[in-house]
């Protein structure tokens, strides 16, 4: 479980996280949603540690990861794995040795043990076909499935996802969400995903927060949130012609899950 | 204004160096890159660090033979100037300003990509300290290259000259040996490599501070690229002048 405490965030006169306070539960995919350059990837990039914040909290479990030391974060961080927007697969590696390197780095298991891992996960997300191939020789799709593979390879407890579905067409962008939320049930990890896509929160956001200028504006479910009353909920998810059929449609919360969930 | 951003660039480079000369989490890994930088840094430079000094070290003898040496000279004079210069400037000095350039600029723009592309990011989230694993193996990769490559210098260079005696009969193989072999001082080699020593560390930890301080795209990856190999090549020559005062 991560708890976030009233987190502020500015740089310089700038205040970008204005008291967030939430907290993800473990075996949910928590999403934070709003629109571009609200601030949810300077909230996502606090609570991993890429920046520090002005003030608050995070607590991963009741450890509060802005007090710790530099050695207890990069501890703690073991426990933690990340699938970036640009999925960030190390160019000069091929995708196998992508998904070995967290295990090269921190695992004492053998090598044929660590490769038999490697192989799993990378089976996990249908990709084994590709393993020796080099990230420059794939999909951007299957460059996201293998950060994926990579992310999981330490089973890990807190799964961050930043725009997993950035740059996909919309059935590859579900493949990538079922994966996501697969993977969250399968081992019970604390997924974390920033998104501005709406087939994503209908399809697996079981926690969603609603970021709106640095502040925390909506908190719910993806049930609930067809028939919240928050307007600056409302003008950014209806904000497309197919969703505004959908909320004026007979069954609104009905609809679009059965169309859009992967699961 | 002005000597505040140099402060304030000197104080980051050695943060950055705080944070590179550190603790490996996996000695092995870094092993690994240890070796794979050498390849790349060092064994991959010698061609073009053969061929440059072959045609320099032939340059040097054909114009201290037609310009400086005459009649009231010794005959030697050729190899023996040809000698001095590869060993106490070209293969140290001169070379390494021409690897900042290869070297430099390729170790800025890979570690820059690797910033914008958030590799960098990705390392840091591992719990992976990506100063030390990126930076590190590189800086002692060419620290340990950089000598080899002092010598393939001077003897391409040599060799150079020896192309200007059988080749194009400028000089008599005989006189090119007795100048290359006057008044041999075996410390100008030693000095020569010591300053390469230096100016390894400082391509290699200086490229690799501009591009890992890279903010941006592709346009900010080259323009760290160009500032790396400015940099270096200036920092170079300041060395130069104060290590060759300490090391004479």
């Amino acid at each position: 479980m991560i708890e976030i405490r009233h987190l502020y965030k500015a740089f310089e006169d700038k205040e970008v996280l204005k008291d967030i306070s939430t907290t993800f539960e473990p075996g949910k995919c928590n999403l934070i949603i709003g629109q571009s350059g609200s601030g949810k990837t300077v909230l996502m990039k606090n609570i991993v540690g890429l920046f520090t914040p002005t003030s608050g909290e995070i607590l991963y479990d009741g450890r509060d990861f802005v007090k710790m030391s530099k050695r207890e974060k990069a501890l703690l961080r073991r426990e933690m794995g990340m699938i970036f927007q640009s999925a960030a697969l190390f160019d000069s590696l091929s995708v196998l040795e992508n998904v070995m390197f967290p295990l090269d780095m921190f695992s004492s298991d053998s090598y044929k043990d660590r490769t038999r891992r490697a192989l799993y996960c990378l089976e996990r997300v249908n990709l084994k076909d590709a393993a020796y191939k080099y990230p420059g020789e794939i999909s951007g799709g299957m460059q996201k499935r293998a950060a994926i593979a990579r992310a999981i390879a330490l089973n890990p407890t807190y799964l961050f996802c930043d725009e997993p579905n950035s740059g996909l067409d919309p059935k590859t962008s579900l493949v990538i969400d079922e994966l996501i939320h697969g993977i969250t049930q399968e081992f019970g990890t604390t997924t974390v995903m920033n998104t501005h896509d709406m087939n994503s929160v209908m399809g697996i956001g079981e926690h969603i927060i609603y970021i709106h200028k640095g502040e925390a504006a909506w908190e719910g479910s993806k049930d609930e949130v067809m028939n919240s009353d928050n307007e600056r909920l409302n003008s950014f998810i209806f904000a497309s012609d197919l969703f505004k059929k959908i909320k004026n449609s007979p069954s609104p919360s009905a609809a679009p899950a059965a169309d859009t969930s992967p699961l | 204004m002005f000597p505040f951003n140099y402060l304030q660039s000197l104080g980051q480079y050695l943060q950055l160096m705080g944070r590179t000369f550190s603790r490996p989490e996996r000695l092995r890994m870094y092993a690994k890159q240890y070796v794979h930088e050498m390849q790349k840094l060092g064994t991959d430079s010698i061609p073009i660090v053969l061929l440059i000094s072959f045609f320099i070290g032939a340059v040097i003898c054909i114009q201290i033979k037609l310009n400086i040496q005459s009649s009231w000279m010794p005959h030697w004079v050729s190899g023996y100037v040809t000698r001095e210069i590869m060993l106490l400037e070209f293969s140290s000095s001169i070379m390494c300003l021409i690897l900042s350039g290869k070297v430099g600029s390729n170790i800025a723009s890979e570690i820059g990509t690797m910033r914008v592309t958030q590799q960098l990011d990705a390392l840091e989230i591992m719990g992976v300290n990506p100063a030390a694993y990126i930076i590190l193996p590189k800086v002692c990769g060419l620290i340990t290259m950089m000598p080899f490559l002092v010598i393939f210098a001077t003897a391409s260079g040599i060799g150079g000259a020896y192309a200007t005696a059988y080749i194009m009969g400028i000089i008599t193989p005989a006189d090119l040996t007795e100048g290359l072999q006057h008044d041999f001082h075996q410390w100008f080699f030693w000095m020569g490599v010591v300053k390469s020593l230096f100016f390894a560390f400082i391509i290699a930890s200086v490229s690799s501070y501009y591009g890992y301080r890279v903010e941006g795209g592709s346009q900010e990856v080259g323009k760290a690229s160009t500032n790396a190999v400015v940099a270096c090549s200036m920092l170079i020559l300041f060395s130069d002048v104060f290590l060759t005062s300490i090391l004479s």
